[in-house]
């Protein structure tokens, strides 16, 4: 087996060295009675070109050239080559979590640079080294919200992605966390006036995510001073990242929960993504997950190593501010290298495209009979429209033309029949948005 | 000194600051497609108040700055690809390169979380491959692919040991660990709102089953057991343990890091195991990428599946297709369905095995790690005479009666060329030194590693401060820990302007 670097002859002569007449002599703790006893029934080893092709053959049973109008938590921009020419070295994508400072300094000051770079973008001061995803990143988030001021329930907004929110159940659930939803306004913003309601001194957090899974922007400050009114704190959330490129970050937040997939991460059917956990320095000793800092060595050396360790669980064990281990290491430094590349003007321009593109689509698709925009709050990159027929047949139809015309959002919000969300980044070409517009001509037809 | 090795030599490595240290306004690394659609004014289609103004001390620079920034700073860091990694429990094997070509294929890499299922079989077939691979690799009935990593697996576990035995009428209070036991299993018990009781490990590293009488009870919903645990060290009585376990109605839950002992030669499903986890980033070869991203589905036995998070992937007419109507599920632990392109890389490394490379990979892993225990047991002091498999555990007692420690040796050991072995865990030996080469060592390599650790041996007599102040070859020295933890840096922030000359 071609990753195994020894051969029969060396295998025997090590064996010998430890005095064994057969390998089996080292397996002699596990008994007779639970040793498999027949070959695992797995398919039989394939050389690298029959692994590809087994790959190319599934990939291409997927939606391969379809023209995809999805947002929903996960966003399609262009990836530069850079990215993956320098993650594929082996340096950085074959080492481990830097526990050994002196030989990781790499991967260190990339996790100081990330940091630096989410604080930045989020107009925070103090962010991790990454969680799984977004949607973890919302549980812990509320969790670090309710080690900081100890109340016990949360309010969430049901703009804040679904399955984001399902998360937070499972987590909520175990932690003795009420979740508390409240419901959006006609604009497609929050209720101002329903939270205002469910606010008390029992809250811990209010999230709320900008731009909600409508496409809609929220207006931070004002739900900041809401929560903070009633001692609360609160957690914005962010899946699509390079609106920050545009938009106001969310200062007034105590803690941010975003996903970072979005600067260049492949969408790669759900994963692996980065999640990250900016908020306050004030709040530092609770965030959960890794911290890069900086010192010095013994030699006056600037360097980097972990550090507020005893938050972990490998020295905190059960009272750790969170069980993360592994987190989304390598993702974080392939988001660190995207936004070296578009850099403060890029970011910017990049966002400024997806702007004109999503609002070009809009307004094409606003001129046609059978289709109305469903919120008319400001919107990014995503926007709700609603359509006079089956919106499940209308997709179907779409899906005959190679276009997935989004998502359906029937499918979580039952009183929003037949609207559908659609996303347009600045990989759409102006040729391919007209052709969108014609099929949803012909779809609405007759 | 260490000219005298032949592992390792210096070499010139080149310095580089941070990103912001080079920026400078107006440098750009990126050139995108003009606009083809009318431009719109952010301020009037966001609000004024909406927009941002620039991104205060974000970078600008060139494409070859990015490419040698990243590059340079590669260049500090130690991998797999550079050498011998022995850190155990984490079982540092090969990347294999055809893993990463198969995770970034175009109708892979390309496809959406939220795209409707029958545009997606291809995802799914992976999905469902996988699963029956690693079902068959494990012994269990029924799996989640959707955690992000191992300790994410263990609270899907114990979620669902917790909403089994509520579906009793009592989820009970406790979760009993080893005290042999990873950090992160009582971290996840605790997180899963249970009590950790800690059970002790007996004088031959084993679990200690009077202890673990005493402490089950109706109270305890499962041991979290690792099997071999940290020491490296087979439950040989894990029938027994599964009886105590399951007599009180418990469940015995597995930690599955240790499974390149176990892959081809026994399975926890056979055993008794009822719920396991997997690191795919451990066993499966995909990368541990600096930190992470990994994978860790669970595994459990046909009682527990209707517990599983949704979705779960099904097959109707001829057709794969997500399923979330599960009455009993736990929830999602994430949104969408898992870190898919971690999930190809698992999968692709299974399909390179086949079953005699599953098989011949465990034995080549356990007789690696004997080989460096019985080289190296004369010099460094051996906790426990019981066999150990994949990994052995050494203890730093002799070594301290001169005064140098794990932490120590492990520093002197890069200046051999090697990444250290885990320093200090488990915490029940003295000073731990926790070796795991795993299969993807060659003798030169063990040899070269043995050499290296009985040089250290005696340096700790002959010039122990030597091994105090190691590393001596790396960029940098000892880092000072103690300050970072005192006065937290955590973030680059732009100097003060300078004030102007008279």
């Amino acid at each position: 087996m071609r990753y195994l670097p020894k051969s029969d002859a060396e295998r025997a002569q090590m064996l010998s060295e430890l005095g064994c007449s057969s390998i089996e002599d080292l397996f002699g703790c596990i008994a007779d009675d639970l040793r498999l006893k027949r070959p695992l029934q797995i398919p039989a080893a394939m050389s690298e070109y029959e692994i590809l092709d087994y790959f190319r053959a599934r990939g291409a049973e997927n939606a391969c050239n379809c023209v995809r109008l999805l947002g929903a938590g996960a966003y399609d921009h262009f990836r530069p080559v850079v990215v993956d020419a320098l993650i594929s070295r082996g340096e950085w994508f074959t080492a481990y979590t830097p526990y050994q400072a002196e030989i990781s300094q790499g991967t260190l000051q990339a996790i100081f640079e990330f940091q630096t770079l989410m604080c930045q973008l989020t107009g925070q001061e103090v962010a991790n080294a990454s969680m799984y995803d977004g949607s973890t990143a919302l549980p812990e988030a509320a969790i670090m919200a309710v080690r900081i001021n100890g109340r016990r329930r949360v309010l969430v907004t049901r703009s804040v992605h679904p399955e984001y929110r399902e998360v937070l159940r499972t987590y909520a659930r175990s932690q003795g966390i009420e979740v508390v939803e409240i419901p959006n306004a006609k604009s497609g913003q929050v209720d101002a006036a329903a939270l205002g309601a469910a606010l008390n001194d029992q809250t811990a957090a209010v999230a709320v995510q900008s731009p909600n899974f409508f496409g809609c922007i929220e207006d931070i400050p004002a739900m900041a001073e809401a929560a903070h009114k009633h001692g609360a704190l609160l957690i914005s959330v962010i899946t699509e990242p390079v609106s920050l490129g545009l938009l106001r970050p969310p200062a007034e937040a105590d803690i941010v929960a975003m996903e970072s997939q979005g600067f260049g991460l492949a969408p790669s059917y759900g994963g692996p993504y980065a999640g990250v956990i900016a908020s306050k320095e004030k709040f530092v000793r609770s965030l959960p997950g890794r911290l890069a800092g900086q010192t010095t060595d013994s030699e006056g050396r600037r360097g980097f190593v972990l550090t507020l360790s005893t938050r972990e669980q490998h020295i905190r064990r059960e009272k750790a501010t969170s069980n993360i281990c592994t987190n989304q290491a390598l993702c974080a430094l392939a988001v660190t290298i995207f936004l070296s590349i578009y850099g403060k003007q890029g970011l910017r321009e990049l966002a400024e495209q997806n702007l004109a593109k999503a609002h070009y689509l809009a307004e094409e698709l606003g001129k046609l009979p059978g289709l109305t925009r469903v919120f008319p709050a400001p919107f990014f990159n995503e926007f709700a429209i609603q359509v006079d027929k089956d919106a499940a047949e209308v997709h179907r139809k779409l899906r005959e033309q190679e276009i997935l015309a989004g998502v359906e959002l029937g499918r979580w919000y039952p009183e929003m029949k037949n609207a559908l969300v659609l996303c347009v980044t600045e990989t759409a070409k102006k040729a391919e948005l007209d052709r969108v517009v014609e099929a949803f001509t012909i779809a609405l037809k007759g | 000194m260490t000219d005298k090795t032949s592992k390792a030599r210096s070499h010139v490595t080149q310095s580089e600051g941070l990103l912001f240290e080079k920026s400078a306004p107006g440098k750009r690394g990126y050139a995108l497609p003009a606009l083809d659609v009318p431009a719109v004014e952010a301020a009037k289609a966001l609000g004024a108040a909406q927009v941002r103004s620039e991104i205060e001390g974000f970078p600008e620079v060139s494409e070859i700055e990015i490419i040698r920034h990243f590059t340079r700073l590669s260049t500090w860091n130690y991998g797999v690809d550079t050498g011998m990694y022995p850190l155990g429990s984490c079982t540092m094997k090969y990347n294999p390169r055809v893993n990463e070509a198969a995770a970034r294929l175009s109708g892979l890499a390309t496809e959406h979380p939220m795209q409707p299922d029958d545009v997606s079989q291809g995802c799914l077939k992976v999905m469902q491959l996988l699963s029956r691979c690693l079902l068959e690799i494990t012994g269990m009935d029924a799996i989640t692919l959707q955690p992000a990593a191992g300790a994410h697996g263990e609270l899907t576990g114990v979620l669902m040991t917790r909403a089994w035995h509520q579906s009793r009428g009592n989820p009970r209070e406790v979760v009993l660990v080893p005290d042999s036991a990873h950090g992160t299993n009582p971290a996840t018990a605790a997180i899963a709102g249970y009590r950790v009781e800690n059970v002790k490990s007996w004088k031959d590293g084993r679990l200690d089953l009077d202890s673990l009488r005493q402490h089950m009870g109706d109270k305890v919903a499962a041991l979290m057991l690792t099997n071999p645990n940290t020491l490296g060290i087979f439950e040989d009585k894990i029938h027994k343990i599964a009886d105590i376990v399951h007599e009180h109605g418990a469940l015995l839950y597995m930690d599955g890091a240790n499974m390149n002992a176990l892959a081809g030669v026994t399975r926890p499903g056979d055993f008794g195991v009822d719920i396991l986890h997997l690191n795919l980033h451990k066993t499966f070869s995909t990368p541990h990428g600096g930190g992470g991203p990994g994978a860790g589905p669970v595994g459990v036995k046909k009682f527990l599946e209707p517990f599983l998070p949704v979705p779960v992937v099904e097959e109707a007419g001829g057709k794969l297709r997500l399923s979330y109507d599960r009455p009993q599920s736990i929830g999602r632990v994430r949104a969408f369905v898992g870190n898919f392109g971690v999930l190809v890389r698992a999968l692709a490394y299974i399909l390179a095995n086949g079953p005699e490379g599953i098989l011949q990979t465990t034995r080549d892993a356990v007789l690696n790690s004997n080989y460096i225990r019985k080289k190296l047991e004369d010099v460094y002091e051996l906790p426990y005479s019981t066999p150990s498999l994949h990994e052995c555990v050494f203890s730093d007692k002799r070594q301290a009666k001169n005064g140098v420690s794990t932490v120590d040796i492990a520093k002197r050991l890069i200046d051999y060329g090697f990444h250290p072995y885990t320093v200090a865990f488990p915490l029940i030996v003295h000073g731990a030194l926790m070796i795991e080469p795993t299969e993807s060592e060659s003798r030169e390599e063990l040899d070269l590693f043995i050499e290296a650790m009985r040089a250290i041996a005696r340096e700790t007599e002959s010039d122990p401060q030597l091994v105090k102040t190691a590393p001596h070859t790396t960029r940098v020295r000892r880092l000072d820990e103690v300050t970072a933890n005192r006065k937290p840096v955590l973030r680059w922030k732009p100097s003060p302007p300078r004030e102007a000359a008279d």
